[in-house]
């Protein structure tokens, strides 16, 4: 009998190692971000390497980079591709990435490389799959690696005489995806078979031609069918043209340079982090942020960060953030806050090192699991940048503290830039009759933050993408309805301080010429700001979406047009469309019908200001007055600066006094700091705020109430009531009560 | 012997003690949290991001909630500059924010002095 029994229970374990059911994207290999072991060849190419001919042959493969980069950009048909939000880059044969073209999405360049890897490990000695010159493989489940599925991947293999010794990806934000709502990044998602087509690494061609049964398989699938096509052959031709280049530069320097380029760059950035790290000062920062909504609810949702440096090893703990929403989209898998922190190091700290993965290689990074930077695989996350933009702003005030202390530095110290992409998400039929579902490229108009020594640019770039363009909006009315009515930067949109902010832009949206059309909007920041000062510098303000409804914005201004406005300021408290109906709520707007000449109205947001607004030139805050960028109430309550209003000649004397005055009110208002915090701080968050993360004590994660309490380490999914049931139950309860 | 940690923070490394780089008033122990030695005022946001919108008509008017968000503003006790601003649910304890080996950053400042090899 246990003779039975055994070889019963070896039976089982026979079989289970021997069939899989679901190869998935396992948890201990989506978190490791760690570079693979150098490889014997790899070893004796660096062996062998002359320096000089490594850095001819890295620039040639940079070079190829770019010039995909450039080529993807013109001839890619998504909006995204058309404004710079793509990628193209070279890994190494273990799938690395080592190589990334100059333009584009960075924060890809540390968070792709687990598509190719799984690749690598799943498909490259799999006898029914496997991998040869010539296959093109693709993926966007986000799961995989990646921000959410509106990106798409296009992975390559190079072969040299029958050896694999590279890949090559081409990565475009391609919007339509099929998902629940049009464009690609659905708000109201509250499953992942919310969000569209979910493509695993696979492969979908080969010798150079895509798999006709396939391509069909995703045409169906989305909205879009004409763009999905034309961006998957723009994606090819651009990662062909990268291994043209890695041809040329094999046929010109021969295969050991290249294979030794694409491992060395990685480990010289290894080393160059750890240099750069160990200049800081050892200790710990710690900072906090609130992500103010779901974008179908406000709440506030935590992000909980702790930094630790000794030596040359950096530590980002995001324990004590908020745990994951069931059903909603704001979770980022651990590979989007990865890429975000990425980003973050290569554009705002060291923006000359090489621009690969490996700049995170030597951190640390813990993020609990079932926290909304470690989802589960089973929970939405089209809309991670709601909490891994916080997460990129959170550190990006906390790194500024130990930089400061630095001796030597890449960049002055900056305040957070803004972190939201304030645009219209679209979809319907235009006014060619085509369906569409995509995104303006507005979102790139981030305002940058204030530096040591210099203010914030309006409305720049976005976080992500420091060469990306905002678009031509005359081409944008050409190929959809929207038609911006107005579009300028916004006064007192400004992040105060010593060196202020950039200001952002506001947009008047609407739309023209269709029957069925519609906008979405996907930002977070309207009751808690998003982004932050420093070094007594203030954040952002808040933003909120106005609607202008039931009024034809064309038909007053063909017939009434002196009474149109446009500033939020005069039209919304002026209310001059007498029919129209005025709102505003916050800017998470689910996909919404729009008739035509409805006005939506929303507001690029403002970088964090630097410093101390009574240290501030008083000629720059009339520099600002001048430019019309601020008020007169601004510049005296805030900066406490005085001028003759016809004029604008600057009354020194007065600013003088006031800012005297100022600071002794400072003294007389201001409240010891034990004294303060023994009136301040409460044991846990007051009943009115619905709150999503630790208060005083990391290890107790409140989950949208004092009374839901769970332990760090043992989250738990949070599930959200509908807003519409919330409301349907608020009307019920007044109905009750009028009745009685 | 002093080393500048912010726009207006030093650590004197002698007397171990955070100091204002405007007026190089002694705030506290740089073994411990520089607020100690700070005043704070607690800002209704609304008097910085002033609503732009008529708050009687609209529920968001571009000024942050004060139900929600409080500003924290830290001023040093002898010059009142505004050392740090901290942006927090209302009651939430202010984050001990900056702390740093003190052994460590002596001997890194010797170390640049090159008073140590």
């Amino acid at each position: 009998m246990a003779t039975e029994f055994k070889n019963e229970e070896e039976l089982v374990k026979k079989f289970l190692n021997e069939t899989t059911l679901f190869l998935g994207p396992e948890p201990d290999f989506m978190q490791d971000h760690t570079l693979a072991s150098i490889t014997e060849r790899e070893k004796v190419a660096i062996r062998n390497a002359d320096p000089s001919v490594l850095s001819v042959t890295r620039s040639k493969m940079q070079a190829g980079t770019n010039e995909s980069f450039e080529m993807l950009e013109q001839i890619g048909a998504a909006p995204g591709a058309k404004w710079g939000d793509l990628i193209s880059c070279l890994f190494t044969a273990k799938g690395d990435l080592s190589i990334v073209s100059s333009g584009g999405v960075l924060l890809f360049a540390a968070c792709v490389q687990y598509g190719v890897k799984y690749i690598v490990k799943h498909w490259l000695n799999d006898p029914d799959v496997g991998v040869k010159p010539g296959d093109i493989f693709y993926y966007n489940d986000a799961r995989y690696g990646g921000v959410h599925n509106t990106d798409q991947v296009l992975i390559m293999p190079y072969f040299h005489e029958g050896e694999l010794i590279a890949w090559i990806s081409t990565i475009v934000h391609e919007g339509e995806n099929g998902a629940v709502e049009p464009g690609g990044m659905p708000s109201a998602a509250e499953q992942v078979y919310d969000q569209g087509l979910a493509i695993s690494p696979i492969k979908i061609g080969e010798n150079y031609q895509f798999y006709k049964d396939i391509v069909t398989f995703f045409q169906n699938s989305v909205r879009e069918p004409k763009l999905m096509v034309v961006d998957l052959k723009a994606k090819l031709y651009a990662a062909l043209r990268i291994e043209q280049r890695v041809a040329e530069a094999i046929e010109e320097y021969g295969v050991d340079p290249v294979i030794a380029v694409l491992r060395k760059t990685l480990d010289d950035t290894v080393d160059e982090v750890k240099r750069r790290v160990s200049q800081w000062p050892d200790g710990t920062v710690r900072m906090m942020g609130v992500a103010d909504s779901t974008l179908r609810e406000n709440c506030l949702i935590k992000v909980n960060l702790e930094l630790k440096k000794k030596g040359d090893v950096l530590t980002l703990d995001f324990r004590g953030s908020s745990p994951e929403f069931a059903n909603r989209p704001n979770n980022a898998v651990t590979s989007a806050l990865k890429g975000t922190l990425g980003q973050l190091f290569l554009s705002y700290v060291w923006p000359d090192l090489p621009r690969n993965q490996a700049v995170l290689a030597p951190m640390e990074v813990i993020v609990d699991e079932k926290s909304v930077f470690n989802p589960s695989f089973e929970v939405p996350n089209s809309q991670s940048m709601m909490t891994m933009w916080p997460a990129f702003s959170v550190t990006q005030a906390a790194l500024a503290k130990f930089l400061y202390n630095s001796p030597e530095k890449s960049t002055n110290v900056i305040a957070p830039w803004y972190n939201m992409i304030t645009t219209c998400i679209y979809g319907g039929v235009t006014q060619h009759g085509e369906t569409v579902g995509n995104l303006c490229a507005d979102l790139n108009g981030m305002s940058g933050g204030a530096r040591d020594g210099m203010d914030g640019e309006h409305s720049i770039a976005p976080l992500f993408a420091p060469m990306a363009e905002q678009g031509e909006q005359e081409q944008i009315e050409e190929e959809v309805p929207i038609i911006q009515l107005s579009r300028r930067i916004m006064k007192d949109n400004q992040g105060f301080g010593q060196y202020r902010g950039g200001q952002g832009y506001q947009m008047f949206l609407t739309q023209q010429d269709s029957d069925f059309f519609g906008f979405m909007t996907t930002t977070i920041g309207s009751k808690y700001p998003s982004a932050h000062g420093i070094f007594g510098g203030y954040g952002a303000p808040t933003y909120p979406l106005c609607k202008i409804k039931g009024v034809n914005v064309f038909d007053v201004l063909k017939n009434e047009p002196e009474k149109m406005a446009f500033t939020t300021e005069e039209i919304m408290n002026n209310q001059p469309l007498e029919d129209a109906t005025y709102s505003t709520h916050h800017t998470g707007l689910q996909f919404e019908l729009a008739e035509e000449g409805e006005i939506y109205i929303i507001t690029q947001g403002a970088g964090g200001g630097y410093g101390d607004v009574l240290d501030r030139d008083p000629n720059m805050v009339m520099k600002d007055v001048e430019e019309d960028l601020i008020s007169q109430t601004t510049a005296n309550d805030i900066y406490k600066v005085f001028y003759d209003p016809e004029t604008l000649v600057l009354d020194w004397e007065t600013t003088e006094v006031t800012r005297k005055k100022e600071r002794e009110a400072r003294k007389k208002r201001g409240v010891p700091f034990n004294e303060f915090i023994n009136n301040w701080v409460t044991e846990k968050p007051a009943e009115h705020l619905p709150f999503y993360g630790s208060w005083s004590d990391r290890s107790v994660v409140y989950a949208g109430s004092t009374e839901k309490i769970m332990e760090e380490g043992k989250l738990k999914s949070v599930m959200m009531p509908n807003p519409k049931d919330v409301q349907i139950s608020k009307l019920e309860k007044e109905i009750q009560s009028l009745k009685k | 012997m002093k080393t500048n940690m912010t726009e207006y923070l030093a650590i004197d490394l002698e007397s171990e003690l955070w100091c204002c780089r405007k007026c190089e008033h002694e705030l506290a122990s740089a073994r411990g949290n520089y607020k100690e030695g700070l005043l704070v005022y607690d800002r209704d946001p609304r008097e910085i991001h002033k609503p732009i919108i008529n708050p009687d008509l609209y529920e968001y008017t571009f000024a942050p909630d004060p139900e929600w968000c409080r500003i924290l503003e830290y001023y040093c006790p002898n010059c009142a500059t505004q050392i740090e601003v901290e942006y927090l649910p209302p009651g939430h304890p202010p984050m001990f924010d900056m702390e740093f080996d003190i052994d460590s950053l002596k001997e890194r400042y010797l170390e640049r002095k090159g008073q140590k090899a």
